[in-house]
C-alpha cells in the first residue's frame, strides 16, 4: 500500500484583508488548512494501511462509493473563494453501491446505522424521509462501467453537529492515529474554534497506476478548516503552524511513502516578494489547481534536511508589505434563502452568480426538501437577465407524507456575468404532535442545495499537469482541461413551522375555561330561559329561493 | 494492576495470605467485566450543568480503567460544541476552567434527540433492533457489574427528558427486574442527581441494586457555581463532591461504598444525600468503589513459551489471483451534460384510481340518484 499525507496552506491575502480594514466585517478568516490522506489498498483482505472497520464495511454490503462528510459552518464563497471540497452544515452521506447488490434500500439502512456506530454521529436518522435518488448530479468519482442511478443514494443531515467526537474516530482510521506524522497537529480544541470545519471520508475504486488494467481501493480522508484570527485577537495577518494548532510537527508517520507541507504563495497580479514564508521550503511547486496556475512552497517532511536545525517544523508566513489586493471574485458561487412571511406560506428563493465575462456554462441544480413544506411546483420560475431561463432537463419527484421528501433537479444555462433567481413557493404543514421535536420552537432545518458545474478554468490542464497534480486536487477526475469540476452548496434554510403550545399551562388554561364556561353556562341557561309562543313568519329569502326552484322542477313548495 | 484476585491462581502466594483472607474473597463481588450507562437527560445551554455531571462520572469511570467499548454515554444536547460556549470543544467542571472533563478522546453514543426513554429503556432491557451497531449496546452478562448514573431534571416519582418525556420510578424498576431476569447484571449500582432523586429508587424490588441519590423527596438538588465566563452552572454540588472524592481513587484502592455514602454531608449540599442497600447481598463495607467504577482484569501469569512463526511465506498465497483488465478503465465523466438531456423520463403508468376515489364517486352518483330519482337518468347520458 501507498501512504501519502499533504497539508496544503494559502496565505493570508486570499481571504480578503483589503475589505476587512474598509468594511466592518466582524471576523476576518486566515488561512484554511487542509490535510488530506490517500490511501491505496491492493486487496480488500489487506488492512497494513486500510482501516479494517471501513474494509469489512465495503466488501460486506457491496458498496462501490462511499462519501461521508460531516460540516459545522458554511463556506462563505464569497470571500473565501472557490473551496477545495466543500460540504454541506451537517452530516452528508452518498453511496454507489456495486450491481450485484439486490436490497439498495436494506443496504443503505444497515451503511447508515453501522456509520453511525463507527463515526458516533445521529446517522441512524438517514432513513425513506430524507434520503433521494438524483438522476444527474453525483456521478461516481472512481472507477464506474456504467451508472445506473438506482444504485445511488443521497441523504443530508442539516441538524447534525459536529464536535470532538467525530474527529476522534476519525482520527483512529488513519494509519498512525494522532500519534505521528501531520495528524499530531489535529487537536479538537484548536479544530473547533474555527469559522467552518468540515471532515470527511471518501472510498472508491481507482486506477492502480498510469496503465489503468488493475483497481486499487483508495481511502481519503480530508479536513478543512478555516481559522479565524481577527476575532480571537490577534489582529495581524501573518501566521505559523503554532499559531493555528499550538503545536509543531516533529516527524512523519513511518507507514506514510510521503508526507508534505503545501504553502500557496501565488503571487497576485505578478507581484513577487510580497512574503515570505520560513523555514526554507525543500522545493517550490506549480500546479493548475482548480483551473489556475498556482504556486506552492512545499516541504517535504520525508526528506533528511529539513529536520536538520532544528527537531520540529514551524512553518510561518510573514507579509513584507500590507498588501491591498481584493479578493477575487469566484466565477461561480450561490445564495439562498426564504422569502415570504407569516406560517402558512413562504418562498425559497436561489441565486446563481455566473461572474465570468464572456464564458457561459450549465449548472445542474439539485434541491431536497422535506415533506412538510409542500412545494407547488407550477410556481416554479427561473428568471436570467429579466427573461424566463427554461431548463434543459428537469427532474422532479413529489413528496408523500412521512415517507418521501421532495426532489427537484434542473440542468440550468448559466449565460456570462449573469445572476439567475430561482424561486418556488410552499405551504407549510402542521405535523402530528408526536413528530414535533424536543424543541420544536427552534425551527427545521431544510438541507443545502447542491449546484454541480464545470466551470471554464482560467490556464487549461495538460495531461502531464494531471499525473503530477497535488494530491489534495486530485478528487475529482478532469476529463477535459479546459474546465474543472465544482460542486458548490447553498446555505441550509431554517424554517418555522406552524407549533402548538406544548406548554402545560396553556393547555390547563384551555381545559379549565371549556370546563368552566360549559358548567356555568348551563347553569345560566337554566336560571334565565323563558319560553315564549312564536308566530309562524311568511318566509325569509332563502325560502323564497327555495320555493323558486321548487316552482322550476314542477315540485310542489314549502 | 495489583489486585487480590490475581493471586488466585498462582501457589506461591498461598502461604501469605491465611485462612481470614481467603474466606475473605469468599465474599467478594463475583463479577468478571464493567459496565457502565451514564445519561445526562436535559436540552438547551442553560442545563451545561447536567453534561458536566455526566462527562465527570464518564471521565472518572474511564480513568479507573472501563474502556469506552464498555461505556454507554448518553448526552442529550452538545455543549462542547454550541455557539455559546465561549471555549469551543471543552465542557469545564470548575470555575477556574482547570478540568476540561470533555477531554480529547471522548464517544458519546448516543446524542441529542437519540436520547430518549424508548432507547434508554431499549439499552438497558437489551431489546434493541438488530442493525444498531456494537457501540450502542449494552453487551452485559450475569458477572457484570453496572454502574447507572442519570442527571437531569426531575421530580417526585419521574425523571424529564429533554423537556419532553418522563420516565417514571415504576418504569425505571421494572427495567430493572427485566434485567434482572434475563440475567443482565450480577450487581447493579444507580446513582441519581437530580431534584427529589430519593424518589427514583423507592420501588426497586430486584436483588442486588445499590442506589444513591443527591436529595431526598420534598428536597431540591441544587448547582455549584456559576461561571462568568460561560454563563451558566458548571456544575451540580452533590457530582462535584462525589467527583473531588473519585479524583482520589485509583485502580488498587481499597476504599469502600461507605466513605461514598458520606460524601456531600447536608452542610455542603444543602439537600440530603440518600442511598438504598437493603437490596444489594453485600454489606456496603465490603463493597469496593473500583467494583463498580473501575474495571476488573482477570490476569493469568503462565511460566510456557510461545514461538511466534516467522515464516511469512504460506501468507501471501491466500490472497486471489487478481484479473487484470483488458483495456483501460475509464474515470465516469463528472457532468455529462448530452446524457443527462437525452435520459428518457420515466413513463407514466396509469393506475387505476384508488378505493377512496371509486367510493366517492360512488357515492356522489348514489346521492344523485336518490334525490332526482332513477327517471332523470335518461336526461344525463
Amino acid at each position: 500500500g501507498v501512504g501519502t499525507a499533504s497539508l496544503a496552506l494559502p496565505p493570508a491575502s486570499l481571504e480578503a484583508p483589503g475589505s476587512v480594514q474598509q468594511l466592518p466585517v466582524p471576523g476576518r478568516d486566515s488561512p484554511v488548512a487542509r490535510a488530506h490522506r490517500g490511501l491505496t489498498l491492493p486487496t480488500v483482505s489487506h488492512y497494513r494501511l486500510f482501516p479494517k472497520a471501513l474494509g469489512r464495511l465495503v466488501a460486506a454490503l457491496g458498496v462501490r462509493e462511499l462519501h461521508l462528510a460531516l460540516t459545522q459552518g458554511f463556506w462563505r464563497t464569497r470571500y473565501w473563494g472557490q473551496p477545495p471540497l466543500q460540504a454541506p452544515a451537517g452530516a452528508e452521506l452518498w453511496v454507489w453501491f456495486q450491481p450485484t447488490v439486490t436490497d439498495v434500500d436494506k443496504a443503505w439502512k444497515e451503511l447508515s446505522n453501522i456509520l453511525s456506530g463507527i463515526f458516533c454521529a445521529s446517522l441512524n436518522f438517514i432513513d425513506s424521509t430524507n434520503t433521494v435518488i438524483p438522476t444527474a448530479s453525483f456521478k461516481p468519482l472512481g472507477l464506474a462501467n456504467g451508472t445506473d442511478h438506482h444504485l445511488l443514494r443521497y441523504a443530508v443531515l442539516p441538524r447534525e453537529v459536529v464536535c470532538t467526537e467525530n474527529l476522534t474516530p476519525w482520527k483512529k482510521l488513519l494509519p498512525c492515529g494522532s500519534k505521528a506524522g501531520l495528524a499530531v497537529l489535529l487537536k479538537a480544541e484548536r479544530l473547533f474554534h474555527s469559522s467552518y470545519h468540515s471532515q470527511a471520508v471518501h472510498i472508491r475504486p481507482i486506477c492502480r497506476d498510469a496503465s489503468c488494467l488493475a483497481v486499487s481501493w483508495e481511502l481519503r480522508q480530508t479536513l478543512t478548516v478555516v481559522f479565524d484570527f481577527f476575532s480571537s485577537g490577534q489582529g495581524k495577518k501573518d501566521w505559523s503552524l503554532f499559531k493555528m494548532f499550538s503545536r509543531t510537527l516533529t516527524d512523519t508517520c513511518p507507514l506514510a511513502s510521503q508526507s508534505k507541507v503545501y504553502v500557496d504563495i501565488s503571487p497576485k497580479n505578478k507581484e513577487k516578494e510580497l512574503l515570505e514564508v520560513s523555514p526554507a521550503p525543500t522545493s517550490v511547486h506549480e500546479a493548475i489547481v482548480q483551473g489556475d496556475k498556482k504556486t506552492y512552497a512545499v516541504y517535504d517532511l520525508l526528506s533528511p534536511s529539513l529536520f536538520n536545525t532544528s527537531r520540529s517544523l514551524n512553518v510561518q508566513l510573514k507579509w513584507k508589505r500590507p498588501q491591498d489586493t481584493e479578493m477575487p471574485i469566484p466565477t461561480l458561487h450561490a445564495q439562498r434563502y426564504v422569502g415570504g412571511y407569516g406560517l402558512q406560506t413562504g418562498e425559497i428563493c436561489t441565486l446563481i452568480y455566473n461572474t465570468h465575462p464572456y464564458r457561459a456554462f450549465p449548472v445542474i441544480l439539485l434541491e431536497t426538501v422535506p415533506w412538510y413544506l409542500r412545494l407547488y411546483v407550477h410556481t416554479l420560475t427561473i428568471i436570467t437577465k429579466g427573461k424566463e431561463n427554461k431548463p434543459s432537463y428537469i427532474h422532479y419527484q413529489p413528496a408523500q407524507d412521512r415517507r418521501r421528501p421532495h426532489l427537484l433537479e434542473m440542468l440550468i444555462q448559466l449565460p456570462a456575468n449573469s445572476v439567475t433567481k430561482i424561486t418556488i413557493q410552499f405551504e407549510r404543514a402542521l405535523l402530528k404532535w408526536t413528530e414535533y421535536p424536543p424543541d420544536p420552537n427552534h425551527g427545521f432545518y431544510v438541507g443545502s442545495s447542491v449546484l454541480s458545474a464545470l466551470v471554464p478554468s482560467v490556464t487549461a490542464m495538460k495531461d502531464m499537469d494531471v499525473e503530477q497534480s497535488p494530491l489534495f486536487a486530485s478528487l475529482f477526475p478532469s476529463s477535459d482541461g479546459s474546465s474543472y469540476f465544482v460542486r458548490l452548496y447553498t446555505e441550509p434554510l431554517l424554517v418555522n413551522l406552524p407549533t402548538p403550545d406544548f406548554s402545560m399551562p396553556y393547555n390547563v388554561i384551555c381545559l379549565t375555561c371549556t370546563v368552566v364556561a360549559v358548567c356555568y353556562g348551563s347553569f345560566y341557561n337554566l336560571l334565565t330561559r323563558t319560553f315564549h309562543v312564536e308566530e309562524p313568519s311568511r318566509g325569509g329569502l332563502a325560502k323564497r329561493l327555495a320555493n323558486v326552484i321548487r316552482k322550476l322542477r314542477g315540485v310542489p313548495p314549502l | 494492576m495489583p489486585c487480590p484476585l490475581v493471586t488466585q491462581g498462582s501457589p506461591g502466594f498461598h502461604g501469605i495470605f491465611g485462612r481470614q483472607d481467603r474466606a475473605e474473597q469468599f465474599f467478594r463481588s463475583g463479577h468478571t467485566n464493567n459496565w457502565a450507562v451514564l445519561v445526562c437527560t436535559s436540552r438547551f445551554w442553560f442545563n451545561y450543568r447536567h453534561v458536566a455531571n455526566t462527562l465527570s462520572v464518564y471521565r472518572s469511570v474511564k480513568r479507573l480503567g472501563i474502556p469506552d467499548s464498555h461505556i454507554v454515554l448518553m448526552l442529550a444536547d452538545d455543549m462542547a460544541c454550541n455557539p455559546r460556549n465561549p471555549k469551543p470543544a471543552t465542557v469545564f467542571s470548575h470555575k477556574n476552567m482547570e478540568l476540561n472533563v470533555y477531554g480529547d478522546d471522548v464517544e458519546v453514543d448516543y446524542r441529542s434527540y437519540e436520547v430518549t426513554v424508548e432507547n434508554f429503556l431499549r439499552v438497558l432491557t437489551g431489546r434493541i433492533p438488530p442493525s444498531t451497531p456494537r457501540s450502542k449496546r449494552l453487551l452485559s452478562d450475569d458477572r457484570s457489574n453496572i454502574l447507572i448514573y442519570m442527571t437531569g431534571h426531575g421530580g417526585n416519582g419521574f425523571l424529564k427528558f429533554q423537556d419532553s418525556e418522563e420516565i417514571t420510578n415504576v418504569e425505571l424498576a421494572d427495567a430493572f427486574e427485566q434485567m434482572w431476569q434475563k440475567r443482565r447484571y450480577n450487581e447493579l449500582l444507580f446513582i441519581i442527581d437530580t431534584c427529589q432523586g430519593a424518589s427514583m429508587y423507592e420501588r426497586f424490588y430486584s436483588p442486588n441494586i445499590m442506589a444513591l441519590a443527591s436529595s431526598q423527596v420534598g428536597e431540591d438538588s441544587l448547582s455549584h457555581q456559576p461561571d462568568l465566563g460561560i454563563g451558566v452552572h458548571l456544575m451540580d454540588r452533590y457530582t462535584f463532591y462525589v467527583l473531588e472524592f473519585l479524583e482520589e481513587i485509583h485502580p488498587a484502592s481499597q476504599t469502600n461504598m461507605n466513605d461514598l455514602f458520606q460524601v456531600c454531608p447536608k452542610s455542603l449540599c444543602v439537600s440530603t444525600p440518600g442511598h438504598r442497600t437493603d437490596l444489594f447481598q453485600r454489606a456496603p463495607q465490603n463493597v469496593l468503589i473500583t467494583d463498580f467504577f473501575g474495571s476488573v482484569r482477570k490476569v493469568e501469569i503462565t511460566t510456557e513459551t510461545l514461538s511466534l512463526d516467522r515464516d511469512v511465506a504460506g501468507f501471501e498465497s491466500k490472497f486471489p489471483e487478481e484479473e487484470l483488465a483488458t483495456e483501460p478503465l475509464k474515470y465516469a465523466e463528472q457532468l455529462p451534460v448530452a446524457q443527462i438531456i437525452h435520459q428518457k423520463p420515466k413513463q407514466k403508468d396509469w393506475h387505476p384510481p384508488g378505493g377512496f376515489i371509486l367510493g366517492l364517486w360512488a357515492l356522489i352518483i348514489m346521492v344523485f340518484f336518490k334525490t332526482y330519482g332513477i327517471k332523470h337518468m335518461k336526461h344525463v347520458f
